[in-house]
């Protein structure tokens, strides 16, 4: 092999190391320096030797423990200089007394600790704002660059690098402990946890301005997430149910919208191009996820994403089931939003009038009176029905309410299409 | 160990209209609160109401503005503070939440450490 053969093979290597090993070395490193950002300095070290050392001597049979030994030996050498450079923010809580630093060292490899669940439950600590904790998990524990997070949710980089300096700054001053919580408090910090993971889905899933509906980036870092935490916490059925949920409604991500960029409805996708492992993988989880009781928000949503999943045309679907479904999240997990989505359901399981009753129930919610899928879903019902001039105002209504160019363009389009 | 302060907001209004059984059942509260985390308090007072509050700015010239009343109009308003040990964020929010708050909440902050050999 040539040198540009191997430098480009080791290259290729790091990249699939830092998406799939990121997580795992920095949280290992973070227990020995106890300090996040001298942590996050040693492991972009130990990535950029890696690209000439792999490419000089060979991948390594296990890039995630060369990785974290590089790092950490790093970290004790910036340790052992500490007092030259004076650290500016307390060391983080840990819950145990660390071994002597060199011991950590010659343990042998095999025994790194998987810290990981540490890291993403201080990224997620209810102390700190949700978009916080949404920023500190895509720079933590997906490795992104505080630029790429900033462009993820539209904001200018020195705005993102302060809100992700502030919140450093919160988690050491304050103690916020780099810890996995207590038995009794673990559910509801995981809880948060899967909030962050689904907001990061459905942000890169529905990209909330701009031409782009998808955001494949955010989406496919989302779901490594999502599985990240089911080998995590292999008995969680909410975990099961939210990464369910994220490979089903990704399953359909081929479809979303056609070759013009145009936005495509679940009734008018192809669905023989939905991606069928996704969907096998998610529909096992699903069953995993509903045998709670009773079952829990992301399961129930996973189950209502399976069942058209499994349906061979928009027709067959089993609507009275998907009715059901609703119902139960509504128990679950009460939103207006998940109202309106029983709403249309019921239209489709018992005729457009009964959706349009359905959907002029909840005129009452705040929530809903700026939401343009309400007015575009109220506008299907009565075009329908034949009502066309009232529908010409509910689809005016939805325009007036989204930026999304191609929700704009899919609007527009039934617009024009009015008699 | 670190201190947190633990800052007790509450409407005013509210616990005044109240009658002296309400009274009773938060002074009780605090007595029990007291004892289950006589560990981990390092002080603690209960304010008289922000009617009873004087504020003092400094004005531009140099002299002070000494003004009847809280130092920022709040509907809830600060009634007292627990000053309390905890090893992390998490054992002072555990604190935190059995402090009696029957109308309001309270704030964790943590309390600086001036290292004085700097």
């Amino acid at each position: 092999m040539t040198l540009a053969h191997t430098s480009a093979a080791a290259a290729a290597a790091v990249a699939e190391a830092h998406r799939r090993e990121w997580a795992f070395v920095l949280a290992a490193t973070v227990r020995v320096t106890r300090d996040l950002d001298l942590a996050e300095e040693c492991c972009q070290d130990a990535y950029a030797q890696a690209l000439t050392s792999w490419a000089a001597d060979g991948v390594p049979a296990r890039p995630g423990g060369w990785l974290t030994t590089v790092a950490r030996r790093r970290a004790l050498d910036a340790l052992r200089h500490e007092s030259v450079v004076r650290r500016t923010l307390p060391l983080l809580v840990a819950d145990e007394v660390e071994p002597a630093a060199d011991e950590v060292l010659a343990a042998a490899e095999g025994t790194i600790p998987d810290d990981r669940l540490r890291l993403i439950c201080t990224c997620c600590h209810p102390a700190l704002a949700q978009e916080a904790q949404i920023a500190l998990t895509l720079r933590l524990v997906c490795g992104l660059t505080t630029g790429e997070v900033a462009r993820a949710f539209l904001v200018s980089e020195p705005t993102m690098a302060a809100r992700i300096t502030r919140a450093k700054k919160k988690i050491a001053s304050a103690r916020i402990p780099y810890r996995v919580p207590s038995a009794g408090e673990l559910p509801s910090r995981i809880e948060a946890v899967l909030d962050v993971v689904h907001l990061v889905f459905t942000t890169g899933h529905t990209a909330p301005a701009g031409a782009d509906l998808v955001r494949r980036d955010l989406v496919e870092r989302s779901i490594d997430l999502a599985r990240m935490l089911r080998a995590l916490l292999p008995a969680s059925p909410d975990v099961a149910g939210l990464l369910a949920l994220v490979l089903l409604t990704d399953s359909r991500r081929a479809t979303r919208v056609d070759s013009g960029g145009r936005l495509v409805l679940l009734e008018e996708q192809d669905r023989s191009r939905w991606d069928r492992q996704e969907i096998d993988e998610g529909v096992a989880l699903v069953r995993a996820a509903l045998s709670s009781a009773p079952p829990r928000r992301f399961a129930l949503q996973a189950a209502i994403a399976a069942v058209h999943a499994q349906s061979t045309t928009w027709e067959s679907t089993d609507w009275q089931r998907i009715v059901g479904l609703y119902d139960a999240l509504l128990q679950a997990w009460p939103s207006p939003v998940v109202a309106l989505n029983r709403a249309v359901a019921v239209g489709l399981a018992h005729g457009p009038a009964a959706g349009l009753a359905a959907i002029d129930a909840l005129t009452d919610e705040p929530q809903l009176a700026g939401y343009s899928y309400a007015a575009a879903a109220r506008a299907d019902f009565l075009r329908r029905l034949g009502r066309f001039d009232e529908a010409r105002l509910a689809y005016d209504e939805a325009l007036l309410l989204t930026e999304n160019a191609t929700e704009r363009v899919f609007l527009e389009t039934r617009l024009a299409g009015l008699p | 160990m670190a201190q947190y302060l633990v800052l007790i907001y509450g409407d005013e209004k509210a616990q005044a209209d109240s009658g002296p059984k309400v009274w009773e059942e938060l002074h009780a509260g605090h007595v029990a609160f007291g004892h289950k985390y006589e560990h981990a308090l390092a002080g603690g007072n209960a304010l008289q109401d922000t009617s009873t509050a004087t504020s003092i700015r400094k004005d531009g010239s140099g002299s002070f503005v000494v003004t009847d009343g809280p130092f920022a109009e709040t509907k809830e308003a600060l009634g007292g503070y627990y000053l309390i040990e905890a090893a992390d964020l998490d054992e002072a929010i555990a604190v935190a939440k059995d402090v009696p708050m029957p109308n309001g909440g309270v704030e964790v902050r943590p309390v600086m450490v001036v290292d004085m050999d700097r």
